[in-house]
């Protein structure tokens, strides 16, 4: 497939498969059909040369059939050539009437409707492989860049039986990377709908200047509790985190939520703090895989109080809930947490002495029923004084209760958001992202 | 798969003329999960995953493109495509391979299995599953009892310019089975082998309706004895780690940090570098005299088994470490050129869609001498700990904290009570050069995740670890807020 043409030629590929595979259904099926399809360059870079450049074009249908209260789901990837993917799609079915009839009724099978119609579409202008190589190898020249370019389009698409007809397209790159002096490491970000070699330059500037910062002489930070600054992209990390259930009501429900005195109304956070889903970000599509359409802004932390959780058609009917038309995981697809009052040029001011933090890395639950995260800093992390960057730390391994460091604990958040794109490839390119400020958090724990 | 390799046959005749090398990897995939929950179907999915992977070779740089359109048009284009792009940029290449990183390679594998997956019926299989869910409900305070299956069939062939005719078939079963026990504040959770960790080659003699009702009955115990536990102390103490944590331990500390591409730089934007050096191989005493790593895709029925690496590298047993001096690196046939040190047939990707890179497969603690009980009785005062539940380690895979879902405690050489929240937490390195006793091997636990993610783009791929019980002296431990 031409990629210029790729997102107009699926739409009408899609169109004829669907309206094929949909006609005809006997009474007493439904089915539900789900398209996530991308057409994408990746090129991965070390040390500013090539290491390996791969092109990925894919369709991935999945098709849902709902029937005498049993449900089941197959999904397979396609050629791109109708004829073929019209029999396979055929077989789909086959193979989902057959697996019906092997399972037990499902009482908590949420019926399938009309969930109405919606069309966004977001062409953008992506450089050519050839010089877009060329342009990382003659501006990173006399760094040392580490990480990947990903661009081309991505679909997801989603119609059922009902007559409910979503789409949802973007065209995108992401330059994601890491500039290394030795060991020490800045971490950069520029991505966008279209392609600037200025914009470009100014980002690598950017992170080049964070990166003239670590060649001061590391100072030694023993383990102990410091007042620290978490800039966005730390932010961002712990609200990434927030996805492993901490803010899905079947997670609440079924015990396994690290909110759950949160949720219980046992416990709050800051009355500074306040998180929400925002479809208004233009992130991702307010659609889930049943096509139902999420509130533009689904409020679950506000002044630190609970609001809503998560929660998904599914569970509001197990657990006797409302449901917000939250995904079958229930995590956060869009969320933001809203800005403060700390100016961003004041930061290292209003921090003192203590922790400037760039960047966390691989987080994870230390005691769920605390709500306690474990994690490590990563790259530009500083030790400040009176205000002042004295010079980059060792990383550290901070273990701490977001009960207390979203609670007590945090002092301000700034007045500047950062939008920080969804840059996850596992599968396929992701869709979505978050918007988080930065937060100077007292007394933050550091163990190891 | 047989047409689109007869098709690939032909069309590999005409793309050999316009590239130094080039491969095609078909990849057919059926993955089903089956989940019951509390007793109840929840959630029935299977995705068929189709496609093929184009690979070329211009000017001593390799490159990739993915395509789902197996016909002979389909080919064509992705490896125009391939072609293009990767002469654009062996411009600006890494490095300048030679042809020897894609030796010509010609074989079959399959994974061992009594039965074939597909004779469990999905009727079957939900039964299976609803008979451990029952099972755990021993009291009203389990609020959740859950069984996964995820059944794996894959079919694989690689195909290049220069002779190689692989064939690789795959039968895996991964288990995900887990009771939550609730009362008042208190919240516990016990799997089986911890959280996405049991996961073998094997067919579908593995549903025994008899073994999975047993599992869920101590599963729902050990959840419910954890809410009336003590939590863990908060101390510097011996451990004892049991197989189901010590494949996470290895996981973490020995496989990521050997990994010949993070010590040469691909992974530091995204999973990390590794403390370990270049000059470390052959010099670095990475543990005590006790601790034995292999490499072994040879392991039967170990979840990452297999014949050949994706770049036609033939698989071979292989210690990494040896009484505690590390030797070798997980390095494929690239990375062993780049880095000039051996390394492993370890070139792999997750599907037809990613690109080869080096991985672990099954990464082995190999058997020692001692029992379980002899173990136990030579600490004055310890912790056994079990099933991991919670893992992180920094960049360079080195200082680590581990979470598990159960321990008990060790007085005068007897385990005592049970214990809840147990933690701990190391330096890699000090913590290797612990290990004071290592199981024997009728003691080996064999566990394997479909879940080790790396690379750029983003790959999760499947491994196998398998360890005995092993004893480690002075580790700090610590619980949860009381």
């Amino acid at each position: 497939m031409n990629r210029a043409g790729f997102m107009t030629w699926l739409k009408d590929h899609f169109q004829r498969l669907s309206d094929d595979l949909l006609s005809g259904l006997p009474a007493g099926e439904d089915v539900v059909l789900n398209l996530e399809a991308e057409d994408s360059l990746f090129l991965r870079f070390n040390a500013n040369r090539v290491r390996q450049n791969t092109e990925v074009e894919q369709i991935v249908l999945s098709l849902r059939l709902q029937k005498d209260g049993r449900s089941t789901q197959i999904s397979r990837t396609l050629s791109g050539r109708f004829e073929r993917d019209r029999d396979l799609g055929l077989a789909l079915l086959r193979e989902a009437r057959e697996e019906i009839r092997a399972l037990p009724a499902d009482p908590h099978l949420v019926p399938l409707k009309n969930h109405g119609t919606s069309n966004a579409e977001f062409p953008g202008q992506l450089p050519e492989a050839a010089a877009l190589v060329e342009s990382v190898a003659a501006t990173a020249a006399g760094s040392d860049l580490a990480g990947i370019f990903a661009s081309g389009a991505v679909v997801s698409a989603n119609r059922n039986s009902r007559g409910q007809n979503h789409w949802f397209a973007s065209e995108s790159f992401s330059l994601d990377y890491s500039l290394y002096d030795g060991r020490k490491a800045a971490k950069g970000l520029h991505a966008g709908p279209r392609w600037s070699e200025v914009e470009w330059k100014s980002n690598l500037d950017r992170t080049r200047e964070q990166l003239l910062v670590l060649r001061r002489p590391v100072v030694a930070v023993k383990p102990g509790r410091y007042r620290s600054y978490l800039a966005p992209a730390a932010v961002s990390e712990i609200l990434f985190t927030l996805s492993w259930g901490a803010l899905s009501a079947s997670a609440w429900k079924q015990g396994q939520s690290p909110f759950r005195k949160f949720a219980d109304g046992e416990k709050t956070f800051s009355p500074k703090l306040h998180l929400r889903e925002n479809f208004g970000l233009g992130l991702a599509p307010a659609f889930n895989g049943f096509g139902e359409v999420a509130p533009t802004v689904v409020n679950l932390i506000e002044g630190g109080e609970r609001r809503e959780l998560l929660t998904s058609s599914r569970s509001a009917k197990e657990f006797g809930l409302s449901s917000n038309a939250a995904g079958d995981g229930e995590a956060p697809r869009s969320p933001e947490i809203l800005p403060g009052r700390l100016e961003e040029k004041n930061a290292l001011k209003e921090l003192g002495t203590g922790l400037y933090l760039s960047n966390l890395h691989y987080l994870n639950w230390s005691d769920p029923a605390s709500a306690r995260l474990t994690g490590m800093t990563r790259y530009a992390c500083c030790w400040v004084e009176n205000g002042e960057i004295v010079g980059p730390i060792k990383d550290l391994r901070f273990d701490e209760s977001l009960y207390d460091a979203f609670g007590p604990k945090l002092i301000d958040l700034t007045t500047h958001a950062e939008i920080d794109p969804d840059v996850m490839t596992y599968g396929a390119r992701q869709l979505g992202g978050r918007r988080v400020p930065g937060m100077l958090i007292d007394d933050w724990t550091f163990t190891l | 798969m047989k047409n689109s390799s007869e098709i690939a046959e032909k069309w590999l005749q005409g793309a050999r003329q316009s590239a130094d090398w080039v491969g095609v990897r078909f990849i057919r995939e059926k993955t089903s999960s089956r989940t019951v929950r509390n007793d109840l179907p929840e959630r029935n999915q299977s995705f068929i995953d189709e496609g093929a992977m184009v690979e070329v070779m211009a000017d001593g740089h390799l490159g990739y493109a993915a395509t789902a359109d197996l016909s002979a048009e389909g080919l064509q284009r992705a490896f125009e495509r391939a072609l293009r792009t990767t002469r654009a940029a062996a411009r600006h290449k890494a490095f300048a391979f030679s042809p020897a990183v894609r030796p010509k390679a010609a074989g079959h594998y399959r994974s061992p299995r009594r039965l074939p997956l597909d004779q469990a019926s999905l009727a079957e299989i939900t039964d299976v599953l609803t008979a451990a869910t029952a099972a755990m409900k021993i009291s009203g305070r389990i609020v959740n009892r859950s069984a996964n299956a995820m059944l794996v069939s894959t079919e694989s062939r690689f195909l290049s310019s220069n002779g190689s005719d692989v064939r690789q078939d795959f039968d895996m079963v991964l288990l995900n089975i887990m009771a939550t026990a609730v009362d008042g504040r208190e919240t516990q959770t016990r799997s089986s082998g911890g959280l996405n960790s049991l996961g073998n080659q094997i067919g579908a003699e593995i549903f025994n309706r008899d073994d999975f009702r047993r599992d869920g009955e101590r599963l729902g115990r050990e959840a419910e004895e954890l809410l009336r536990a003590d939590n863990c102390p908060e101390e510097r103490t011996d451990v004892i780690i049991m197989p189901d944590q010590m494949m996470l331990q290895i996981h973490e500390s020995i496989g990521h940090p050997l990994e010949l591409d993070r010590i040469l730089g691909d992974e530091r934007n995204y999973a990390g570098w590794s403390f370990v050096k270049p000059e470390d191989f052959g010099n670095l005493r990475y543990g005590s005299a006790l601790m034995n790593v292999t490499f072994d895709p040879g392991r039967h029925g170990q979840l990452a088994s297999y014949a050949f690496d994706d770049s036609g590298h033939a698989a071979t047993r292989e210690f990494l470490i040896k009484d505690g001096l590390l030797l070798r690196g997980l390095g494929s046939l690239e990375s062993q050129e780049r880095a000039g040190l051996p390394g492993v047939a370890n070139f792999r990707s997750s599907s037809w869609n990613r690109a080869p890179i080096d991985r672990m497969a099954n990464i082995n603690l190999e058997p020692g001498a001692f029992t379980l009980e002899e173990m136990i009785a030579s600490v004055e005062k310890g912790v056994l700990m079990t099933s991991n539940r919670s893992w992180s380690i920094d960049d360079e895979r080195n200082k680590f904290q581990f979470g598990c879902e159960h321990a008990r405690l060790i007085e005068d050489g007897r385990l005592t009570k049970t214990l809840k929240n147990p933690n701990y937490r190391g330096l890699t390195v000090d913590f290797w050069n612990r290990l004071t006793a290592v199981g024997s091997a009728d003691l080996v636990g064999t566990y394997g995740t479909a879940y080790c993610g790396k690379g750029e783009p983003n790959q999760a791929i499947r491994v196998g670890h398998a360890s005995p019980p092993c004893l480690f002296r002075g580790v700090e431990i610590f619980g949860g807020a009381s």
